[in-house]
């Protein structure tokens, strides 16, 4: 089990979050298309390796919190704030 | 207790760690024996010279005592009676108490007689792989026949049936040193911490502190020592009879604590076992090593143990577990038992070492001892207990007999590193002690035989500076100071790899699942080389035991059939658990009632003294039905329904999700949310608004009213109100940031009543003060406060039946006032509470969609709400709702269906079809007997939509055998023109 440190709240369980999906893909302008939003909401590339990941505190503060996550060893790197920069390691 | 018993034959007088002033009385398969506190239950029966214990799971060969811990492949048994037997519990591990009840496994009828012992000769139609092979032909035996006579004849042990009548508590807890076993290296590890001043934890799954140690006299005053120091320093936990079990991210370890399965049953109120989740800055591990056996013919024979435990049968409970003994070992720590034994009264040791003649075998020479330097065991021989041991010179010809009851195994130590490979620490091959060993990780290292550091010494020095060194990472940099043991040289634990003893007959390297290394063979003849592969092949190593003293070997077996060293080879990943778990234990208190918290509106008691009958809506408990006496479901639901289309109705709504948002950007961050335009809608109105996801489907939808220019009231469904804030703090927090909005549930903060039917505004109008209800000053959609009996509410014009109706919403705290008043103001109209079913039964008949028409597969044309679409402007799930797919003219459409003989019922999920056809073209959504028209109506999805209207098709519903006419008609049965909800 993730110990995710929340940026409000501290290190928290992995038990008090949901888990969200891919945070390097933004969702494109109103007019870019049915190709750009259908990559936004089904295209992944599904690294092994780091990844920039959404983790939604839920039963907390009910936040978004951005995890720098390892998919393979589960090390995570860094947290932030949905508008942080986060650096991601090199492999 | 009060009777004397005869001290058994192979107990000891004197040593041991055992309390011989009490004796304890226990049943093995119905026959009364004794032990003592301190025991296993496989120390007693050794001690009354029980040689089998069990029969093998494919072959049922009769198997005996094989070890002196939890890594046991062989001694399995039921253990407790009725609601308390539990399978397949280690014999070894099992602490002896008064009144214990247990029985051996997989034996029938008998142990000393297995009828099925008959697959042992069979043997040669069993082999690897032979469930995939055998039983695949033709399919329909699998269920009938192949499956439960395998499930017979191979199970291991049965659970009780009844209920757990015990409880299981989860408990948390955080440390900055765990210590993961209680041997030497752990004790060390443990107070050299605990003296820097940590928090620490020492688990420990023995009940005794003491790992190797109990089995080791020389060093009985250090161990004592080392607890009592530990037991001193009020900074360290010790939690004995506690196995951790899994190692997670971050540091995160799971273990179970046996409360009190070393007594008959719980005292009251005392869980049997607790569930420990483990946060930890540091961990150590000193899990120890387990002793691996070697492949030779009749390896599993009844009388055949390792060395090491018979060495702890001897040193630690006074029992001698054979007294003509062979040693059979590659090294020299194995040597230790031939003492032990000798000790403990044995006639003779003979040593049979692979090796040429070493030290510890020439000094085992001088005192007196038999040692066949470069032999080999090629045989063990006898029934129902050992008899001769068939050795020779190694790969010579022939043999030899040895008159033996007593075969004590050694092919090394290989460190316990499932925890370690778990937290996924590399791991390294020692090539000296021929076993893989862990490296550290961040916050993690091995100490002591966990990391092939043999020896009580060794152990001990390795564990202390572990301990220390966790402390210091921790944070806690004071210098222990402590003695290490002295007396005693550490044995040179270095071996002469030793796998496998070639020679014809049954060579088991998985004794619990009865895998031979011929299997191993097999399955690298029939492709499956890859150790992952040939694991599930054979089943090598997937029994209880995980394969602990098998597995390398297994695994060195198949190394030499593809030509490769050990270590290329490898082992399987470990996984969780170490150990196995009982399932109570990790489902805790989450059971029946408590599987999950249950909702209740602030009406909820009302709703019981009304007799109301339940339904479970996601967590809520909400009315179904309010039956009178004797009335049955459907009458009251059509009594309810009838109320509101008639003259009136009240119905508690206080489920629905209720969302106060409030900033400058709210009315915009609507109109990205909705695809239909909040930010025209004016202060005090209300307006319905559907909610797609991005894939373009209908998410949600609800009421939404405008209390400020810049403050919105949102109502969500009951099923989607968590799933819709949760959309909402997405896209407010990580999509548009920049936008000013602030919002919160308020689902529990208020209580709503939806007043509905020709009448609601006459009940209404007695009780509202500060509100004038009529048409003109508060038309269809509008939105005021008001009083209500006193108490503040907030009236909704908004209607789901389709009658006139009000939506009535007051702080938590006043509904149950609220309620009653508006009840004491409607009986002059015979009003009456309707409940979820009536509620669904009027929006039906007025063709309003939800949940079933709503199930994230429709888009809004699919539910006749395109029009609802803003034509400018950005909403979430545009773009892909003009998806090709998604506009698609074929797609089934909402429409009406009625049976064509009203009494006829129809189901949800009918599939509906042309007469004559098996082409589906729609389903049913929804279903109900109806007030208006009267008789059986639906919502349903069919392909044409409209242009069916007045078709006749049928509603198939094959697992009922059923197929019932229906007519296609409008979703809106009732009052088409929507003139009722504005009047």
């Amino acid at each position: 089990m993730h110990l995710i440190t929340c940026p409000w709240c501290g290190p928290r369980d992995e038990a008090e979050f949901a888990y969200r999906g891919d945070a390097t893909v933004a969702r494109p302008a109103a007019d870019a298309g049915i190709d750009a939003f259908y990559d936004y909401v089904y295209t992944r590339a599904n690294p092994r390796g780091w990844h920039t990941e959404w983790w939604h505190h839920a039963a907390g503060c009910h936040q978004f919190v951005k995890v720098v996550r390892h998919t393979l060893t589960h090390a995570i790197a860094a947290t932030g704030k949905p508008t942080d920069t986060l650096p991601v390691p090199a492999e | 207790m009060t009777r004397m018993h005869r001290r058994p034959a192979m107990r000891a007088r004197t040593g041991g760690h055992i309390d011989r002033d009490t004796t304890l009385t226990f049943r093995f398969d119905g026959r009364e024996l004794t032990g003592h506190p301190g025991d296993t239950l496989a120390s007693a029966l050794l001690a009354h010279g029980v040689r089998i214990v069990g029969r093998s799971f494919k072959y049922h060969r009769p198997r005996g005592i094989y070890t002196a811990g939890p890594e046991e492949p062989n001694a399995l048994a039921g253990i407790g009676t009725g609601a308390r037997r539990t399978p397949n519990t280690k014999m070894t591990a099992a602490e002896l108490y008064q009144g214990m009840v247990a029985e051996s496994q997989n034996r029938w009828p008998s142990l000393r007689f297995d009828a099925l012992a008959v697959n042992s000769a069979l043997a040669r139609f069993l082999p690897a792989g032979f469930y995939y092979k055998t039983f695949m032909w033709p399919a329909s035996f699998w269920e009938k026949v192949y499956e439960p006579a395998i499930r017979r004849a191979a199970g291991l042990g049965r659970a009780a049936t009844e209920p757990d009548p015990d409880h299981y508590e989860a408990a948390h807890a955080h440390c900055d040193v765990l210590v993961v076993g209680a041997g030497a290296a752990g004790l060390a590890a443990a107070r050299a911490a605990g003296e820097s001043g940590a928090r620490v934890i020492l688990a420990e799954q023995d009940f005794l502190l003491g790992g190797g140690l109990l089995a080791d006299p020389v060093h009985e005053g250090w161990r004592r020592e080392m607890t009592a120091a530990l037991e001193a320093l009020g900074n360290v936990v010790r939690m004995p009879r506690t196995t951790v079990f899994g190692y997670y991210e971050q540091n995160m370890l799971g273990a179970i604590e046996r409360v009190a399965d070393h007594l008959p049953e719980p005292p009251p109120h005392t869980a049997r076992q607790r569930y420990w989740t483990i946060r930890a800055r540091e961990v150590v591990l000193a899990t120890g090593a387990d002793e691996r056996l070697i492949a030779f013919p009749g390896n599993d024979r009844p009388g055949v143990m390792l060395a090491g435990a018979a060495r702890a049968y001897a040193n630690r409970f006074g029992v001698l577990a054979g007294r003509r003994a062979v040693l059979f070992t590659n090294n020299d720590a194995a040597y230790a038992t031939v003492e032990a034994l000798a000790a403990a009264g044995a006639d003779r040791v003979t040593v049979v070492d692979t090796r040429p003649l070493g030290p510890a075998a020439a000094a085992a020479r001088t005192r007196g001892v038999e040692v066949l330097p470069g032999h080999e065991v090629v045989g063990a021989h006898g029934g129902r207990g050992l008899y001769s041991v068939e050795a020779r010179a190694r790969g010579g010809d022939g043999g030899f007999q040895i008159d033996a009851d007593l075969l004590c195994v050694s092919g090394g130590y290989n460190p316990a590193i499932h925890l370690a490979s778990q937290s996924r620490t590399p791991l390294a091959w020692d090539s000296g002690i021929a076993a893989f060993v862990p490296g550290t990780a961040a916050g993690q290292r091995s100490a002591g035989a966990a990391r092939g550091r043999f020896g009580i010494a060794a152990a001990a020095r390795d564990g202390m500076e572990a301990g220390g060194a966790a402390a210091a990472a921790a944070g806690f940099a004071r210098r222990p100071a402590f003695e290490l043991p002295a007396g005693g040289a550490d044995p040179d634990l270095t071996v002469a790899p030793f796998w496998e003893v070639t020679a014809r007959g049954k060579s088991f390297v998985d004794l619990q699942h009865d895998v031979t290394t011929a299997d191993i063979r097999l399955a690298h003849r029939e492709g499956y080389e890859h150790i992952e592969h040939a694991k599930r092949y054979t089943t090598h190593g997937m029994a209880t035991d995980q394969g602990k003293t098998g597995g390398l070997v297994g695994a060195a077996v198949l190394a030499e059939a593809r030509g490769l060293p050990v270590e290329a080879v490898g082992m399987p990943t470990f996984r969780p658990y170490v150990t196995p778990i009982t399932w109570g234990a990790v489902a805790g208190h989450h059971i029946r009632r408590e599987f999950a918290p249950i909702r209740r509106t602030q009406l909820h008691d009302w709703h019981v003294r009304r007799g109301a009958e339940f339904l479970e809506a996601g967590l809520w408990l909400r009315p179904a039905f309010y039956p009178r006496p004797g009335e049955a479901p459907w009458d009251a639901i059509l009594r309810e329904g009838a109320a509101v289309r008639r003259s009136v109705g009240i119905c508690d709504v206080s489920t629905l999700g209720k969302i106060d948002l409030q900033g400058a950007d709210a009315a915009f961050f609507l109109d990205r949310l909705y695809m239909n335009t909040f930010s025209t809608l004016a202060v005090g109105r209300a307006r319905y608004g559907l909610m797609l996801r991005e894939d373009g489907m209908v998410f949600d939808d609800g009421t939404t009213t405008r209390l400020a220019d810049d403050h919105f009231f949102i109502t969500t469904t009951t099923a989607n109100a968590g799933r819709v804030m949760e959309h909402m703090e997405f896209h407010a927090q990580t999509v548009w940031p920049e936008l000013d909005v602030q919002f919160t549930s308020v689902t529990d903060q208020w209580a709503a009543m939806s007043v509905a039917g020709p009448n609601a505004r006459r009940t209404l109008a007695k009780v509202v003060a500060g509100l004038d209800l009529d048409n003109a000053a508060f038309p269809f959609m509008g939105v005021a406060d008001a009083t209500l009996a006193g108490c503040p509410v907030r009236v909704f014009r908004i209607s789901f039946s389709g009658e006139l109706a009000f939506e009535v919403a007051t702080p938590a705290g006043y509904a149950a006032i609220v309620w009653e008043a508006i009840l004491e103001a409607g009986r002059e109209f015979a009003i009456e509470p309707y409940g979820v079913e009536a509620l669904g039964l009027l929006r039906i008949e007025k063709g309003h969609v939800a949940g079933a028409e709503l199930n994230g597969q429709t888009t809004a044309a699919d539910v006749g709400l395109e029009r609802m679409a803003k034509k400018k402007g950005d909403f979430v799930g545009k773009a892909l709702a003009g998806r090709p797919g998604l506009t698609d003219p074929a797609r089934p459409r909402l429409v009406g269906v009625r049976a064509v003989a009203p009494d006829q019922q129809i189901r949800p999920g009918a599939h509906l079809l042309e007469a004559g056809s098996d082409r589906s073209l729609g389903w049913l959504a929804s279903v109900t007997k109806s007030v208006e028209p009267g008789g059986w109506i639906g919502l349903a999805l069919l392909s044409g939509g409209a242009a069916r209207h007045g078709q006749r098709l049928q509603a198939s519903f094959p697992l009922h055998g059923e197929s019932v006419e229906v007519e296609i008609c409008s979703p809106h049965f009732v009052d088409p023109e929507n003139a009722r909800v504005r009047a």
